[in-house]
C-alpha cells in the first residue's frame, strides 16, 4: 500500500477470549435412610427453588414378558389416585402451591419430579409421599390411561417423526428384545393390561430400597434428610427382585424398509444400530466421535446434508444411552427426490469417520464444544436434578461430573478412529424411511444393493 | 423475584440493557431487531426467517458456516428465531468469550452484505422450504401456523399473512431484497442489546461501544399500516381443514387484549384457567370427567399491537368426533363466560405463572431474551420485573369482565382438524398397487 488512507470505520478485529473462570459442578451430599432409601442433595442456592426428583428403578426394561407399559403406566397412575384423593383432587393441591408434577417411566426407571418455591417444599414432598406410599390405581383411571395410550399410539399412525423412530426401533432390535417395541408399550400389550398387573408391577418394584430422593436448589442437606425421614422413614419394604431380560439383542444385518405414506412431500429418515450401555468404558470417545459426525450443528452431516446440498433443515446423530446398549441413530427429514441422495450421503459420512482420522481442528470443535457447554447445561435446578438422577440411574463414578471437563479434553484424534471402528458398524445399518414408496424404494433399493421392504403405517408387511 | 437492570443508549440509537449475575461463568447476548413477518411487502411472504436464516451465512470478517463454528468451539449455544412482530439472535457463551458473541453480532449487524452470495441464497431457501415441509407440510395439523392468524386477522392486516411463507413467495426473494431489507431493517436504531450474566458493566459496556459504536444508525423504516383491530372478531368464523390426521383437533381462538396492557392479565388467567396444565377445566371436564379429548391446552400469542389471540387447543379422543368436540369446547366456554370464575381458580392459575416466571428467570439467555422483549416492545427493561405483580393484581371480576366482552360467539373462530377419511381410503389402494407391482 502506498501513501496514508484514513480509515473512518470498518469491521472490528476479531477478539481473543480473557482468561475463563472457573466452574464447579454443584457440591452433593449423600445420605441414607434406616430403610434404605437413599437422597441425593445439592444445596444450590440462586432463586428460591427446589427440584426434586424421586428415582425409582422402576423403568421399562424391568417389566415382565407379556406386560410391556406396566412401568409407564403405573408411573402415570401415581398421579391419579392416592391416600384417599382422587386424581383431580391431587393434581389440584399440587397447582395450588404452584407446582405441577410430572410421573413418568422411560427405560431405566420411574421418575416423579417438580419444581416448587423454596417455602412450598414440605407441602410439595409430602403430596409426593402420598403418591409413591399410597397409590389407589383406580379401576376407571387405569382404563382411562389406558385408552389415552391407545390413542396416541393411533395419533403416532399418522405422525411422521413419531412413526419414524418408532419404526427404527423395531428394525434395530430382535422382536424378542423389550427394546424393539416402544417403552409404553404397543397397542395389544396396553390393552392386556390390567389393575392387578399394575398393583403387582408397583408392589415388586417400588420399595424404600430401589428409590432415590435427588433435591436440588434452595436447601440444606439436613433440612432434606430431616424432611425425608419424617415423610419416609417408616416405609418399608424389602429389596426389589431381578429381572432377567434380554432388552437389547440386536441383528448384525443390513436392512432398509419403507414405511408407506403416499404423497409424502418428505421422508423421515432414520439410520443407524444398536449403540452401547451407557457404562461402556468408551463412553467419552464415542461422545466426541458422535460430535463430529452429527452431534453438532457444525458436525459432518449437517454441514453436508444441510448446508452443502440444502436438502434438509436439519440432520443429526446420537447414541441415546441406557443401561443396555440403546439405538445410535442418524435422523433427517429431506424432500422426496433427493431421499436416495441424502442416504448415500449419510453412509458415505459413516464410511469416512471409519476409514481416517478426523482434523484437529475438528477434534478441538468438538471437545472445546462439550468441555466450554457444561456450565451452560446445568443453570437450572431441573437439569442439575436430572445430572443427578443419571448419576443414580446408571450408577456412575461420584466424580463423573468434575471428571467431565478433563476427560474430554483428553480424547485424542487416534481415539475418535478407534471408537468409529469399534462402534459405527456399516454392516448392520437399519435404514427406515418414513416416505412415498413410489418416488423413494427404487432409489434406496439402489444403495442397499436388493429391493427394499415396504411396511404399512402399523408395520404389516405389504406384499412383494 | 427482582433482577438487576442496567441500561444505556449508543449514539447511534443502539439500546442497550444489562443483567449481572455471577452465580455461574456463563453470559448471554440477546439482540432483537424490531422487524418480522408483519413487515414483509406483497409478494415476499417468508422473507424475514429466510433472511433470519442469510444471517448465520457469514459477515464481512466470518466466513460461510464460521458463525456456528466459532460459537461452538467457544464452548456456546446459540440460535435465532422469527415472529411476527420480532426477529432475535442469542448466544449464551463461557463468560470470558463475551466480546466473541458482541463481535460476531457487531460483525453482522454492520458488514453482513459483503458476505451475500445468490449460492448461499438458494442454498437457505432450499433449508427453508425443508423447514416448511418439515414443520407444517408434511406434519399433522402442521398448516395451523398459518391456517389460525389467516382466520383472525383481515386479509390486509400485517398479522394475516404466513410467517414461514409460500413456496413461490420463497422462490421469488433476491439478492437485491436482502439488501433492501438489510438496510431497511438491520440497523442499531431499530435494535435492542440484552446481556446477562457473568461480566463485569463498565467492561461490557466498553467492548458493546467498541463494536457496535461505528455502525451508523439507518434511515428509518416505512410504518407499518394502521393495526387497530375492533375488539372481537364480529360474528364466529369457522374452518374445517380434512388433513392426514387420525384424530380431530380443534383450536378455537378469540382476539383478546394486547400484551402489556391491564386486561391482558386478566385474558392470560382466563386462558390459564381454561387450559393451563391438569387443573385447568378443559383438562378436568373434557379430558379427566368427560374423556371427550385426548389433550386440553391453551395459548396466547403475546402480541402488541392491534389484537392479541387466546388460543384452546383441544385433541379428541378415538370415540369423539369432531362434532362433539367442537360442541363440548364451546359448553365449556359458555359455562365459564355466563356463570364466571371461582377465586381458587384464579389463585391456582396466578400462583402456576408465578412460579412458571421464576423458573425461567434461572436461565441467563431467558434473562436477556425477557430484557430485550420488554426494551424492544415498550422501551424499558425493568417491566420484567413487574409481571408477578401485575398477575397478582387480576381478581375473578377482572377475568369475568373480560370473559363478558371477549368470550361470546362474535369472537370465536373455530379451525377443525378432521380426519380426510376419502384420503385414507386413496392412500391404502395405492399402497396395495405398489405392493402388487
Amino acid at each position: 500500500m502506498t501513501g496514508t488512507t484514513t480509515q473512518t470505520s470498518g469491521p472490528t478485529p476479531r477478539p481473543t477470549p480473557t482468561e475463563p473462570r472457573n466452574y464447579h459442578f454443584p457440591a452433593f451430599h449423600r445420605r441414607t435412610l434406616p430403610n434404605g432409601m437413599r437422597l441425593v442433595v445439592a444445596p444450590v442456592t440462586k432463586l428460591p427453588l427446589v427440584s426434586i426428583t424421586a428415582v425409582i428403578d422402576a423403568g421399562a426394561s424391568v417389566e415382565r414378558e407379556g406386560q410391556d407399559g406396566v412401568a409407564a403406566l403405573t408411573a402415570q397412575l401415581l398421579l391419579e389416585g392416592a391416600a384417599g384423593l382422587d386424581g383431580a383432587a391431587l393434581t389440584d393441591r399440587f397447582e395450588r402451591i404452584g407446582t405441577s408434577v410430572d410421573a413418568h417411566a422411560d427405560w431405566d426407571a420411574a421418575t416423579v419430579s417438580l419444581t416448587v418455591l423454596a417455602e412450598r417444599l414440605p407441602d410439595a414432598l409430602a403430596l409426593v409421599r402420598d403418591l409413591l406410599r399410597a397409590p389407589d390405581f383406580p379401576e376407571r383411571e387405569v382404563a382411562r390411561l389406558k385408552d389415552e395410550r391407545l390413542a396416541e399410539l393411533l395419533q403416532l399412525r399418522a405422525e411422521p417423526r413419531g412413526l419414524a423412530d418408532e419404526q427404527f426401533s423395531r428394525a434395530v432390535y430382535a422382536p424378542t428384545a423389550r427394546y424393539a417395541a416402544p417403552a409404553g408399550g404397543s397397542a395389544a400389550s396396553v390393552r392386556a393390561l390390567t389393575r392387578d398387573v399394575v398393583r403387582g408391577f408397583y408392589a415388586e418394584r417400588y420399595r424404600p430400597t430401589s428409590t432415590t430422593l435427588v433435591f436440588v436448589g434452595e436447601v440444606s442437606v439436613d433440612r432434606a434428610a430431616e424432611l425425608a425421614l419424617e415423610l419416609f422413614g417408616d416405609w418399608q419394604g424389602d429389596v426389589a427382585t431381578t429381572i432377567e431380560r434380554a432388552v437389547d439383542a440386536s441383528p448384525i444385518t443390513r436392512l432398509a424398509r419403507v414405511v408407506a405414506k403416499a404423497d409424502a412431500s418428505q421422508s423421515e429418515v432414520r439410520v443407524g444400530h444398536a449403540g452401547l450401555p451407557r457404562r461402556h468404558p468408551d463412553y467419552f470417545e464415542t461422545t466426541v466421535m458422535n460430535a463430529v459426525l452429527g452431534g453438532l450443528f457444525s458436525s459432518r452431516i449437517n454441514l453436508n446434508l444441510r448446508e452443502a446440498h440444502g436438502y434438509t433443515y436439519g440432520a443429526f446423530s446420537a447414541f441415546e444411552w441406557r443401561r443396555a446398549a440403546g439405538p445410535f441413530m442418524i435422523q433427517t427429514a429431506v424432500k422426496s427426490d433427493v431421499t436416495g441422495a441424502a442416504v448415500r450421503e449419510i453412509l458415505h459420512e459413516i464410511e469416512r469417520m471409519r476409514s481416517q482420522e478426523i482434523s484437529t481442528d475438528e477434534l478441538t470443535l468438538a471437545t472445546s464444544y462439550l468441555d466450554g457447554v457444561f456450565p451452560i447445561r446445568y443453570e437450572t435446578t431441573s437439569a442439575i436434578a436430572t445430572a443427578l438422577s443419571n448419576l443414580v440411574i446408571h450408577d456412575l463414578p461420584e466424580h463423573f461430573y468434575d471428571d467431565y471437563r478433563v476427560r474430554v479434553r483428553r480424547v485424542t484424534t487416534e481415539d475418535v478412529l478407534r471408537a468409529a471402528q469399534r462402534h459405527l458398524h456399516p454392516d448392520r445399518l437399519r435404514i427406515v424411511v418414513v416416505g412415498d414408496p413410489a418416488v423413494i424404494a427404487t432409489p434406496l433399493g439402489e444403495i442397499h444393493g436388493a429391493p427394499v421392504e415396504t411396511v404399512t403405517p402399523d408395520g404389516a408387511e405389504v406384499a412383494a | 423475584m427482582q433482577i438487576p437492570i442496567d441500561t444505556f443508549t449508543l449514539d447511534n440509537g443502539l439500546f442497550v440493557t444489562l443483567s449481572e449475575d455471577h452465580t455461574a461463568p456463563i453470559v448471554a447476548v440477546n439482540l432483537w431487531y424490531h422487524v418480522g413477518s408483519a413487515n414483509e411487502r406483497a409478494g415476499r411472504t417468508g422473507f424475514a426467517h429466510l433472511f433470519e436464516h442469510m444471517l448465520f451465512q457469514g459477515s464481512a470478517s466470518v466466513g460461510a458456516n464460521e458463525h456456528f463454528e466459532l460459537v461452538q468451539r467457544a464452548g456456546g449455544t446459540l440460535n435465532g428465531s422469527t415472529w411476527l412482530d420480532r426477529t432475535n439472535y442469542y448466544e449464551t457463551v463461557p463468560s470470558n468469550q463475551l466480546e466473541l458473541a458482541l463481535w460476531l453480532e457487531a460483525n453482522r449487524m454492520g458488514y453482513l452484505l459483503p458476505a451475500m452470495t445468490q449460492q448461499k441464497l438458494d442454498t437457505q431457501r432450499d433449508v427453508v422450504q425443508n423447514e416448511r415441509r418439515w414443520s407444517m407440510d408434511n406434519q399433522p395439523y402442521g398448516s395451523w401456523w398459518e391456517r389460525l392468524p389467516a382466520l383472525c386477522f383481515p386479509q390486509s392486516h400485517p398479522f394475516h399473512h404466513s410467517l414461514i411463507g409460500s413456496m413461490s413467495d420463497l422462490d421469488a426473494a433476491s439478492l437485491e431484497d436482502i439488501e433492501q431489507f438489510f438496510t431497511t431493517y438491520y440497523t442499531p436504531d431499530n435494535a435492542v442489546l440484552s446481556i446477562a450474566g457473568d461480566f463485569d458493566r463498565a467492561e461490557a459496556r466498553r467492548l458493546v461501544e467498541r463494536h457496535f459504536g461505528p455502525i451508523p444508525r439507518g434511515a428509518g423504516k416505512p410504518p407499518l399500516p394502521d393495526m387497530t383491530l375492533p375488539p372481537t372478531l364480529g360474528g364466529p368464523l369457522r374452518e374445517v381443514v380434512p388433513d392426514d390426521v387420525v384424530l380431530p383437533r380443534l383450536f378455537l381462538a378469540f382476539r383478546s387484549p394486547v400484551f402489556g396492557s391491564d386486561d391482558y392479565y386478566a385474558a392470560s388467567v382466563c386462558g390459564a384457567i381454561l387450559g393451563l396444565k391438569k387443573g385447568s377445566r378443559l383438562h378436568r371436564r373434557l379430558v379427566r370427567e368427560r374423556q371427550i379429548a385426548a389433550e386440553a391446552q391453551s395459548f396466547t400469542y403475546d402480541l402488541t399491537k392491534g389484537s392479541d389471540l387466546l388460543v384452546l387447543d383441544v385433541t379428541a379422543r378415538p370415540e369423539s368426533s369432531s362434532e362433539e368436540l367442537e360442541r363440548a369446547v364451546n359448553e365449556e366456554v359458555d359455562r365459564l363466560r355466563d356463570e364466571g370464575v371461582a377465586a381458587e381458580e384464579v389463585a391456582r392459575a396466578v400462583t402456576l405463572i408465578e412460579t412458571e416466571l421464576i423458573v425461567a428467570l434461572q436461565s441467563a439467555g431467558d434473562r436477556a431474551d425477557k430484557l430485550s422483549l420488554f426494551a424492544t416492545y415498550f422501551g424499558d427493561p425493568s417491566l420484567v420485573n413487574t409481571q408477578a405483580a401485575r398477575y397478582r393484581e387480576v381478581t375473578p371480576e377482572r377475568v369475568n369482565a373480560f370473559a363478558r366482552a371477549r368470550l361470546g360467539t362474535d369472537n370465536r373462530a373455530s379451525l377443525l382438524y378432521v380426519p380426510r377419511d376419502t384420503e385414507t381410503t386413496s392412500a391404502n389402494q395405492e399402497l396395495a398397487e405398489v405392493g402388487a407391482r
